[in-house]
């Protein structure tokens, strides 16, 4: 995902004179074209990185489109005061990049995990969290945050995500995508772990289980007329994300879907536990950790779907 | 002088909003006066009549809660009208105790929060260097303000760059909230940290205006490096029972109180 949003930054950066990029010290090699073509507008903040977004924001506030990048939580919850003062109060079109979300760099240890970011940043006003899935909505997502006059949060894994999408064409920003369609359940997956959205769908579909898949890139604003859609369509729905399972897209779904006061799906909600991890591992080491691979959500998303159904059915032959 | 009048004029006006609308930080308030008087006065490039001219220059009141001498000095300007200050603090005003980005022309960004106004400022100065606009960006800090860490994030990078079109004015007045700033945190010697941040430094008298005029105009300075001027200033400056005493960080004259500056600022 990184390669894909250096390629498509420095393609955008040569056309548009206003796109400036601010690094945390980090990415060196990944933007040296970029800096070939925009050398006026690239600047390694260092490690300060609360100093970098104010910086962005004064930027913003000259006309300019500021995007600052480097490794999620020091691009977040490291100067969360100045994305909310600086950014969001003055309401400011940053592009907020965190390279590294959820458990992209899992075997740096859980201060280089990123598993409440969504959570801070979409209880901001202004805001606007993008998560996209795969490298093509990686390039897309970018683009459409240039024309939001607005701040956006925008959350990449980390580099090497297979594309999940041969092509895509009609990304918006709030709109979520099917990917492929299902009758009995209904997967929505926010960010780096739609690749294991897609692998849990085709294990259930061997149970008989076919699942609708949706890339719910943008987290806030809800793309509420799908959610409506499929609440009312599936007995389950499950939310998946490498992020804690509070106040991320689950948390945000069960919000919304409180305040709707009716829906005939059940949600099931499939992130990270409210809980650091203590032990080394690789991403893939700390999926199984906290049962985020494509077999333990089959599991948990074909038990929950038979007893719901189960129940559903016991119910109306009584 | 003309300066010094306004500057009366000015500090009575902070007495009154603090009287009319109970709320602190007029000691802050009082400090740095005549430092924005020499600015709007003297050195910083504006029009009233086009606040929002790219190639204006810009200024930061990171002391944000020092906001009635933004307003006071920006309605003096002619930057908005007089009268418009009278809602300053009641429900639904646009005045609120700290500035909001926008609320009036001549409010560049929003303060309240220490420590964002410098790195704003980098942000501003980068974008005028990027578009080949020679306008310049100066902010006023407070010595409690220093205590923030962002402020010395943004004086490194802003050295890194040879920001010389922007400038931090320290209005040194040596308290914080609860105590002497040097007590609470290190902060002496103030200018030589600046200093050895690869910032060109000058320390004045905050209070003469005169003395304002000329260093603050050096701007750049021709060092290539961003100016810091640490300005000697008086918390509660002008108001005899006031200065010095941060009792007045918070405390909100009463009625005999504004008789008596007002008395003594000459406005009676």
């Amino acid at each position: 995902m990184r390669n894909a949003f250096a390629s498509e930054l420095t393609a955008l950066a040569a056309g548009d004179d206003r796109i400036v990029l601010l690094s945390g010290d980090i990415g060196n090699q990944l933007f040296e074209d970029y800096k070939r073509k925009a050398p006026r507008r690239f600047f390694n903040c260092g490690v300060a990185e609360a100093n970098m977004m104010g910086v962005a924001a004064g930027l913003a506030g000259c006309g300019l489109k500021p995007i600052t990048y480097t490794i999620t939580p020091f691009m977040t919850t490291r100067c969360l005061e100045q994305i909310r003062v600086d950014v969001c109060y003055q309401n400011l079109p940053v592009i907020i990049v965190g390279v590294g979300g959820g458990l992209s760099y899992a075997s740096l240890n859980a201060t280089h995990h990123s598993c409440e970011d969504i959570a801070f940043l979409r209880m901001l006003p202004n805001m606007t969290v993008v998560c996209p899935g795969d490298p093509l909505e990686v390039r897309q997502a970018l683009r459409a945050a240039l024309d939001i006059n607005g701040p956006v949060y925008l959350r990449l894994g980390k580099k090497g995500e297979p594309l999940v999408h041969s092509q895509l064409t009609d990304f918006k920003i709030g709109k979520a995508i099917v990917l492929q369609e299902g009758e009995h359940v209904c997967l929505l997956s926010t960010g780096n772990i739609l690749p294991v959205a897609v692998q849990a769908a085709a294990l259930l579909a061997k149970d008989g289980i076919t699942a609708r898949v949706v890339s719910m890139h943008t987290v806030k604003p809800l793309d509420v007329a799908l959610l409506s859609d499929v609440f009312d369509r599936f007995p389950l729905v499950a939310t998946l994300e490498e992020h804690s399972v509070l106040g991320g897209l689950g948390g945000s779904v069960a919000e919304w879907l409180a305040d709707r006061g009716h829906g005939y799906a059940r949600l099931l909600r499939i992130g990270t536990a409210d809980a650091f991890m203590y032990v080394a591992g690789e991403q893939d080491f700390a999926r199984e950790y906290f049962g985020l691979t494509a077999e333990s959500i089959a599991t948990r998303v074909r038990n929950l779907y038979r007893q719901t159904t189960l129940k559903a059915s016991s119910t109306s032959l009584a | 002088m003309e300066y010094e009048a306004i500057a009366r004029r000015i500090r009575a006006k902070l007495v009154e909003l603090s009287h009319t609308a109970k709320t602190a930080h007029l000691g802050s308030s009082l400090s740095c006066v005549d430092i924005l008087v020499a600015l709007y006065w003297g050195v910083l490039r504006l029009d009233i009549h086009q606040p929002f001219d790219e190639a204006r220059d810009r200024f930061i009141l990171s002391k944000g809660h020092a906001a009635t001498s933004l307003y006071a000095v920006l309605a003096e300007r002619g930057f908005f009208p007089k009268e418009l200050l009278d809602s300053y603090a009641s429900p639904g005003s646009r005045f609120s105790e700290h500035p909001i980005r926008g609320a009036a022309p001549g409010i560049e960004v929003t303060s309240g929060s220490l420590g964002h106004g410098l790195p704003l400022a980098v942000g501003m100065a980068l974008a005028g260097r990027i578009r080949n606009q020679d306008f310049r960006v100066v902010v006023v800090l407070s010595d409690g303000e220093c205590n923030e860490g962002s402020v010395w994030e943004a004086a490194l990078l802003a050295a890194a760059q040879g920001l010389e079109r922007l400038m931090v004015i320290v209005d040194y007045n040596k308290w914080q909230a609860t105590g002497r700033s040097e007590e609470v945190m290190s902060i002496r010697p103030l200018a030589e940290k600046w200093k050895s941040f690869g910032w060109s430094t000058y320390e004045v008298d905050g209070h003469d205006i005169e003395t304002l005029f000329r260093v603050l105009s050096q701007l750049p300075d021709g060092s290539g490096k961003p100016v810091a001027v640490v300005a000697n200033t008086v918390k509660g400056k002008g108001i005899s029972f006031m200065e010095d005493d941060n009792n007045w960080h918070y405390r909100i004259p009463n009625s005999a109180e504004v008789q008596r500056a007002r008395q003594e600022l000459g406005l009676l």
